[in-house]
């Protein structure tokens, strides 16, 4: 098996490697972990055909090596995790993983589905042809993807894809994960006292994910947004098509996934919970802070409730922003964001997103709560 | 990474989801219901490997030399550019699952996070009788700080949680609380009084028996009420089947 895959695909690849490897999203998410850049010979091979065989024979054999070597040396690599603080941060690493690992296969399978099932057509007729009137009828349409962030991401990638206008596809992105019905309940189970809690959250976020859509009507440019340049399915059977779509997104998305989960395992092992207390008492501060805290944990939608609510010394505006900045802008979200849609979007949407959602929460709040 | 790594890793991943939902390992990290998401996600990616190498060996046998499979030839020449090394950090969770498979959270997070102690609902009347009565640490907690005990005066209570010190070597019971998964587990406590154990391991869990007592202190992370248990026994048991309470807050 190996060699016959290396075969076909030795004497195509050469060009396209060469082309396009500077804009490799790889490049940027590689940068402390060692690992990809220590085990990749294949990034300065030449244009030789008989070196680029020897790239993709190693791809597949350097995962076995690495796989046999963690195995040989699992001891070591188990007595050097054994710290409190090690394991704890494992733990989070592993529970962030497991956790959203199902929501992406969720969201990915959907997302290949709309690439490979639905004919491009269907969304231009579903969706009204005016960007501006699109974007609300997306962002309400997020209320039907019932999963948490991590879904939201490939299905939007997938709408780009389908000729979707990117407002509405960002708009449903950015909808999605807060104000579906599973996320919608757990927020007032979370808060039994204070039922306006889950409008506001509803209001606030359809807000939020409707003007950042009409925003970048606006302001967008295209060349932001990484061309949606994507193996055309079109030659191949719908099955394999399938396969071939939920493999590629699985193994990037989840990549990104892995760094996000690593960043809020640091910042759930290491941050101390005593300085949030001494934010509490201020009003705009503390909306602040929460806002802020709500990126660096990056926790499920459908879990940030029950967590908004324990924070009992914040006020209730301060836990509303809380609820509709996380699903919205996180660490994990923004490695995804980067990953699907490129970095030159990434670092504007997310600040962008960031601001608006913590005015409007701010403002939701005074006059709701 | 090329096809082949790729579907490899995919498999990989897989069967660790599966291995982890099929046992009891899941519950270190979510919360029960999530247990049927995470067997079919496994199944899924399972299936994903065996499709894609399947559909390979139906595209390849007319062109098995040459390399001029006209159905892969387009998504393989894709797969260079689209495939970033990004996805080599996916054998980090495999290899943390099989390899490592750390416990679930225990007394360093415990002692880093306030008590998350919330009001609850009501109080439903406690069973009469003259055994033991078995509590969670988070009903106890919740009927000593907002009931003021009423129902708990006089009788004997048993108790499960695990064993967590703060900075000057305050004794605590604690049970890590869960709404989806580990990040976001927060813990309940309840300080111990009266007979304990002259020598306590953090995360070694123990079965308490005692009485309840009004007193109450602070938790010094996060000013939490944390109420006291008079303790009679206390007694080390296995960690239970689900490390962590996921009734407090639902």
């Amino acid at each position: 098996m190996p060699s016959r895959t290396t075969r076909t695909t030795g004497g195509t690849g050469p060009v396209a490697i060469t082309k396009t490897a500077p804009q490799d999203s790889g490049e940027r998410a590689d940068p402390g972990w060692g690992r990809g850049r220590g085990t990749d010979p294949g990034r300065d091979t030449g244009t030789d055909p008989a070196k680029e065989e020897g790239r993709h024979l190693n791809s597949a054999l350097l995962l076995t090596l690495l796989l046999l070597t963690a195995v040989m040396f699992q001891d070591p690599i188990r007595g050097s995790l054994a710290a409190p603080v090690m394991q704890s941060w494992m733990t989070v690493f592993v529970a962030v993983m497991v956790q959203a690992l199902p929501f992406l296969v969720l969201g990915v399978l959907l997302s290949a589905a709309i690439a490979v099932f639905v004919p491009p057509s269907f969304f231009a007729r579903a969706l009204p042809k005016h960007p501006a009137l699109a974007v609300p009828v997306a962002g309400a349409a997020g209320a039907v993807l019932p999963g948490c962030e991590c879904a939201s991401v490939p299905v939007a990638g997938a709408l780009v894809r389908r000729g979707v206008t990117p407002a509405a596809a960002l708009a449903f992105l950015l909808s999605a994960p807060a104000i579906n019905p599973i996320v919608l309940t757990a927020t007032a189970v979370a808060f039994p006292g204070n039922p306006e809690m889950v409008l506001a959250r509803f209001g606030a976020s359809l807000l939020v994910a409707c003007a950042m859509g009409w925003l970048w009507h606006r302001l967008g440019r295209t060349d932001w947004l990484r061309p949606p340049a994507r193996a055309s399915y079109e030659g191949q059977g719908k099955g394999a098509a399938f396969a071939n779509s939920v493999r590629h997104d699985v193994t990037h998305a989840g990549g990104y996934l892995v760094i996000g989960a690593m960043a809020a395992a640091t910042l759930k092992a290491v941050v101390p919970a005593d300085w949030l207390g001494l934010a509490a008492g201020h009003p705009v501060l503390s909306v602040l802070v929460l806002a802020v805290l709500a990126v660096l944990l990056s926790i499920c939608s459908e879990a940030d409730a029950f967590v908004a609510a324990s924070l009992t010394q914040f006020s209730l505006t301060a836990r509303l922003t809380f609820l509709v900045v996380g699903p919205m802008i996180d660490l994990k979200l923004f490695a995804m964001q980067a990953g699907t849609f490129g970095r030159a979007f990434a670092l504007r949407f997310a600040p962008a997103t960031f601001a608006l959602a913590v005015v409007v929460s701010a403002l939701t709040g005074t006059v709701l709560l | 990474m090329n096809r082949l790594a790729q579907t490899a890793l995919l498999f990989l991943l897989g069967a660790t989801l599966l291995h982890a939902g099929t046992t009891d390992l899941y519950l270190r990290y979510v919360k029960e219901g999530l247990r049927p998401l995470v067997l079919l996600a496994g199944a899924v990616l399972i299936a994903t490997a065996a499709a894609t190498l399947w559909y390979d060996r139906r595209a390849t046998p007319a062109s098995a030399h040459d390399g001029a499979s006209r159905a892969s030839a387009p998504a393989h020449d894709h797969d260079h550019h689209r495939e970033p090394r990004v996805s080599w950090l996916l054998t980090l969770p495999v290899l943390a699952l099989i390899l490592v498979a750390p416990p679930a959270l225990g007394s360093y997070s415990a002692s880093h996070t306030g008590t998350a102690l919330t009001k609850p609902f009501g109080f439903p009347a406690l069973p009469a009788g003259d055994t033991p009565l078995r509590l969670a640490v988070a009903d106890y907690a919740g009927r000593a700080v907002y009931d003021d005990g009423r129902a708990l005066r006089g009788r004997a209570l048993k108790i499960t949680g695990f064993v967590s010190l703060d900075r000057d070597g305050t004794p605590y019971l604690v049970r890590m609380g869960l709404n989806c998964c580990a990040a976001d587990a927060q813990p309940v406590k309840i300080a111990l009084s009266g007979d304990i154990p002259p020598v306590l391991r953090p995360d070694t869990w123990l079965e308490v028996t005692g009485t309840y007592t009004p007193r109450r202190t602070k938790d010094p992370v996060n000013n939490g009420p944390i109420p006291y248990l008079e303790v009679t026994t206390a007694r080390p048991v296995p960690t239970p089947h689900d490390p962590y309470d996921e009734t407090w807050n639902t």
